[in-house]
């Protein structure tokens, strides 16, 4: 269609595959020339990055929104648009529709890689030249590669000969903001982890790792922790409102493909200040930043082969999934490879005894690591006991949580002495001193709650003790911070405390409120299942539930089936629930939506069956103790990092980044 | 047509196809048995569907299978006799907790053994960091002392 600009709209799609084109270029480009520059001492070879990283992210930036703009208007000559989009469908899922798919999120991969590659030439002017041409050359890299395997194996911008009338719809199970938002949350953090491996890579190349270099690497996992632990929780809640039965955790190789590079992250982030305070732990440092994005393309992999869901999937379509193995294998083949050569350059310098803080964070890392490990394994040996053993055979959730939780036990453990212990050599008598008591305190609440309960389970009274102990230390911790003193001096203190030590509090605390969430999650859930006439009231938890009516309701691109259910409580109307479910005639596909009233001690939680030959309605009822408390003790975890994130050794640390020579354009 | 979309369907028929998964006309009067059934069933995969158990299926076959293990029970099977009889029939692939026989002996200790490992070499690692000498006070290695010196002449 010819406007009256004198341009042509249509157009617009063809301008997006275009600077996708252009983009790939620059990249390949801009992870040759800085590399060269810094290997040679040429400055304008170096610092030409800069630029190219700004013009790779605007023309990507430009590429994908165009990909946006055809879901928008709803352009059915792409062939995307037709297979993910309807003209029904709500604006929010239009636009979330666009990586609701496997070509559209690798777009938006491609775009996050190129934002992180654009912030590090923004905001990293006071790395060394040198360090800063070799991040911004290997994190380009890394786009090139993705831009190669969207271009050449998954375009999005594929047109149709012959556009339908109206497209097959987004899956009605992503049409629901918990999952709409879930995936760029993830991606922001597997991403992110790319730039620990370009600093990694940076490093190794220049053959030197210094306290500035943990300083500089640490924001970015950090960042990347933070997005990875949203990413998590949002996938984790949305699970448990919208497969019907509150499952918050299933072991799904998909699941544990996130868990794996969040875990490492996590013991990067440790291990980074180990390196930025004392200057040891060096090459382990290193090779987590290289592991922890190997876990991610690793990830990537899983998901977009198919390979773990079925053997055959992956046969189906072994051009996608060959190339991802081919880009994962040269990426950590050469970091590997280039780190056996290098790692032995890196000289620690520290030194400190066998009790400090120092061996305390490589106990975590060793956990963190380990823990890692299991779910690796795990969820691999399906692959491996098939092609090495030929036994087809699962591994499910009774293995994971067998084998995955004495490690986070341990963990929690260990925590509160660990985060009290001085750096360099410390006391454990004089360390445990002020938690002597809450460990007396945190035992005693579990033996307490072991009586108290109905039933023999030590998996409550133990994460109640376990969760009190890491939440009260992390308080401890905090206090004893501030020093001597009076109590008003002292709070005063505490106001002012570096934001790095509340985030740590902060985050530690959300920890432990987690792992008592799952442990009162799984261990006290109570069901009950059951056939309700309407107008029928039974009894679940202390509360009477009256079933007054099912209705057919029609929603904008599905039909509903919902029912009614009044909770009462010593004859006091508490809340009215409507579980709902629906069909989506579209896509021809069912879901159900469960009714939750949600409070601070439990949450109610009902979905609605199929109806009965008798006339009446299958009711699923639940009470899931303390739910709520394991939502929000992730946030508090990302909330925690994100304190972290803003404390004053960084935002120095981008400060000068702005009054640096390098951010100002010299002519 | 296309993988993906084959996989999602797959996942969405499985995971969200309408919610009830114990029937309510399939639990046994005696609560002691339907517990243990329910635990029964958490262990065993449901074979048509992605990822999920019997316990937590839609689909046919696991409410077949939901019901053959009450049947057992109810004849008065123990556990590990339900768990034997299921496996005959739908082989090892069903178990979603797998078993220490053979080869799967190295997916159970794999983790111990490498902890043991990690500790151990952390546990050399601390010890020979405890042990190293100082470095200079200026916190530069010998080699850079010696570039230092080197710059400076310059």
């Amino acid at each position: 269609m010819q406007s009256s600009l004198g341009y042509n709209e249509d157009m617009i799609v063809e301008l997006g595959h275009f600077a996708l084109i252009l983009a790939f270029a620059v990249a390949l480009a801009q992870s040759i020339i800085p590399l060269v520059g810094a290997h040679k001492g040429w400055r304008d070879w170096m610092v030409v990055a800069n630029p190219m990283a700004t013009v790779q992210f605007l023309l990507v930036g430009f590429s994908y929104a165009a990909l946006t703009y055809a879901f928008l208007v709803s352009d059915f000559s792409v062939k995307l648009v037709v297979d993910n989009s309807h003209t029904l469908k709500p604006l929010i899922y239009k636009i979330s529709g666009v990586w609701g798919n496997h070509e559209g999120s690798l777009l938006l991969w491609v775009l996050i890689l190129a934002l992180f590659g654009a912030s590090a030439a923004w905001f990293g002017g006071n790395l060394p030249a040198t360090l800063q041409a070799r991040v911004l050359a290997v994190q380009s890299a890394i786009t090139a590669a993705f831009m190669a395997f969207t271009i050449f194996t998954s375009n999005p911008f594929t047109r149709l000969a012959f556009p339908p009338f109206d497209g097959t719809d987004l899956n009605p199970l992503l049409q629901d903001p918990g999952l709409a938002f879930h995936p760029p949350f993830l991606y922001l953090g597997y991403v992110g982890l790319s730039m620990a491996f370009s600093f990694a890579i940076a490093a190794l190349i220049e053959g030197r790792v210094d306290a500035a270099w943990g300083r500089w690497v640490r924001p970015w996992t950090l960042a990347a922790w933070v997005f990875l632990t949203i990413g998590i929780a949002t996938g984790s809640w949305w699970a448990y409102y919208e497969l019907g039965w509150g499952g918050f955790w299933f072991w799904d190789p998909v699941e544990n493909a996130s868990l794996m590079p969040w875990l490492f992250a996590a013991a990067l982030l440790h291990s980074a200040i180990v390196v930025e305070k004392r200057e040891t732990l060096k090459s382990w440092t290193i090779l987590l930043a290289i592991l922890g994005f190997g876990f991610s393309l690793m990830g990537t992999f899983i998901v977009r082969s198919g390979l773990l869901t079925s053997v055959h999937a992956f046969a189906m379509d072994p051009e996608r999934g060959v190339f991802i193995l081919m880009i994962l294998a040269a990426f950590m083949g050469g970091a590997l490879t280039l780190f056996a050569f290098r790692a032995p350059v890196l000289e620690a310098k520290g030194v400190f005894a066998t009790v400090s803080r120092e061996s305390a964070l490589v106990i975590n890392n060793v956990l963190l690591a380990v823990s890692s490990f299991v779910i690796f394994i795990g969820t691999m040996w399906p692959l491996i006991a098939e092609m090495l053993f030929d036994r087809v055979l699962s591994v499910g959730p009774p293995f994971f949580n067998t084998a995955f939780t004495p490690f986070m036990v341990a963990l929690a453990m260990v925590l509160p002495i660990g985060a009290m212990m001085p750096w360099k050599r410390g006391n454990l008598g004089r360390v445990m001193q002020p938690l002597w008591g809450i460990a007396a305190f945190s035992v005693a609440m579990g033996a307490v709650t072991w009586a108290l309960q109905t039933g023999s389970s030590p998996l409550v009274p133990v994460g109640l003790a376990l969760g009190l102990w890491v939440v009260l230390g992390s308080a401890v911790d905090l206090w004893t911070r501030t020093g001597r003193g009076n109590i008003g001096h002292r709070a005063k203190r505490l106001t002012r405390l570096p934001r790095a030590d509340w985030g740590k509090a902060t985050a530690h605390i959300g920890l432990g409120m987690s792992i008592f969430a799952v442990a009162a999650l799984v261990g006290w859930e109570s069901e009950d299942i059951r056939v309700v006439q309407i107008g029928e009231s039974f009894e679940k938890g202390g509360y009477t539930l009256t079933l007054t009516s099912v209705d057919r309701v029609q929603g904008p691109n599905y039909v509903s089936t919902m029912g009614t259910l009044e909770a009462h409580r010593d004859g006091r109307l508490i809340t009215v629930l409507q579980p709902e479910k629906r069909f989506y005639p579209i896509a021809g596909m069912p879901t159900t939506e469960a009714a939750i009233d949600y409070k601070i001690h439990r949450d109610l939680y009902i979905t609605l069956g199929d109806p009965q030959d008798n006339g009446g309605w299958a009711v699923r009822t639940y009470i899931k103790p303390f739910a709520n408390w394991l939502w929000f003790g992730c946030f508090l975890m990302a909330l925690g990092g994100i304190f972290s994130l803003t404390d004053r050794r960084f935002r120095v640390a981008a400060g000068a980044a702005r009054k640096g020579p390098n951010a100002v354009p010299a002519e | 047509m296309n993988w993906l979309r084959a996989c999602l369907i797959g996942l969405a028929v499985s995971l969200a196809s309408p919610a009830l998964a114990v029937q309510p006309d399939e639990i046994l009067d005696d609560p002691a048995l339907e517990s243990r059934a329910r635990d029964i069933s958490a262990g065993l995969r449901c074979l048509v569907c992605r990822n999920e158990s019997i316990d937590e299926s839609n689909a046919e076959l696991a409410r077949d299978m939901r019901l053959l293990v009450r049947e057992r029970l109810v004849e008065g099977d123990s556990d590990a006799e339900v768990l034997a009889f299921i496996v005959e029939r739908y082989g090892e692939y069903v178990l979603l907790r797998p078993t220490t026989e053979g080869a799967n002996m190295l997916l159970w200790i794999a983790a111990p053994v490498l902890f043991l490992i990690a500790l151990l070499s952390a546990g050399l690692y601390l010890r020979q960091r405890a042990n190293a000498p100082e470095p200079a006070k200026d916190g530069l290695s010998p080699e850079e002392e010696a570039r230092l010196r080197e710059l400076l002449k310059e």
